[in-house]
């Protein structure tokens, strides 16, 4: 997993890994709370630009990520979902509490 | 009616995590001799996971067993079956139920058999505590005409 710091913004951007299976998600999980907790950011972005391959993994992934962000007073946003993935998130209904946003974002990235 | 069986296969596995991806993988490209569409592919791989992650990470808490995988092709449906011989499930409706889970410390999402239901066509779980619990889904597997 690629991490992009935004300092300015105090925006961290988590470029996810192109399966998020049971197995990767252990790692990420891990890397991510680190990165979280040192940052403090007021964002997090996950962006799912990469993925290939999600299952209910990937639901456990976010809603973590969700809990820990929103626990320092932060948003977590999602970016670049896909229909397939966009269908299980639906399913868990957690697209009611955390919002994926539009592409025009990707601009910051380049900054 | 009688199906015809085309194909059949079997593997067995230890329940490591690093075998997930391997085991959806191979039952995806034995699936492609059906010529499934790439949806219906990307299907069987999500619904094999579940079924698979299951087994490694609510069958065998504390141990390595054996994961296993069997599965038959029908002219137009493909069967896959996904068993172990761990700790089996209590109550299986109350398990198949959206986001319930017995193991919310490990960021599970309750989500698995609800994806598999809703993925495949047709889903059955039987389990014996102390026994095992084994999964058989399937998925028709439409015919495209040109
Ligand atoms: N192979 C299995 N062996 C034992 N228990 C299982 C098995 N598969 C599922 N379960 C039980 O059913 C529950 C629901 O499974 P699932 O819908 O996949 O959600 P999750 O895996 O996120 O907990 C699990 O929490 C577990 O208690
Ligand atoms: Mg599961």
């Amino acid at each position: 997993m690629n991490v992009k710091h935004f300092i300015e913004d105090k925006i961290l951007l988590f470029e996810m890994t192109e399966e998020l299976d049971h197995h990767n998600t252990e790692k990420i999980r891990d890397r991510a709370d680190y990165e979280i907790q040192r940052f403090m950011p007021k964002r997090v972005i996950m962006d799912f630009f990469r993925v290939k391959f999600m299952d209910s993994a990937g639901i456990g992934l976010v809603i973590g990520r969700y809990k820990q962000v929103s626990a320092m007073g932060g948003r977590l946003e999602l970016l670049n979902v896909s229909d397939k993935i966009k269908k299980i998130f639906e399913m868990a209904g957690i697209l009611k509490i955390i919002p994926i946003i539009d592409v025009s974002l990707e601009s910051q990235r380049k900054e | 009616m009688i199906k015809s069986k085309k194909n059949e296969m079997k593997m067995e596995f230890d329940s490591k995590s690093n075998n997930e991806a391997f085991a959806r993988i191979s039952v995806a490209a034995f699936a492609s001799q059906l010529d499934p569409t790439i949806e219906e592919i990307a299907d069987i791989k999500t619904s094999v996971s579940e079924a698979v992650t299951n087994s490694i990470i609510h069958a065998y808490p504390n141990r390595t067993g054996l994961v296993k995988i069997r599965a038959i092709l029908y002219e137009d449906e493909v069967e896959i079956e996904v068993s172990d011989n761990g700790e089996g499930i209590e109550n299986i409706d109350e398990a198949k139920e959206p986001l319930f889970t017995t193991k919310c410390n490990l960021e599970r999402s309750g989500m698995g058999f609800t994806i598999m239901e809703n993925f495949m066509d047709n889903l059955k779980v039987e389990s014996i505590v102390g026994l095992g619990t084994k999964v058989t889904m399937t998925k028709k597997i439409k015919k495209v005409h040109n």
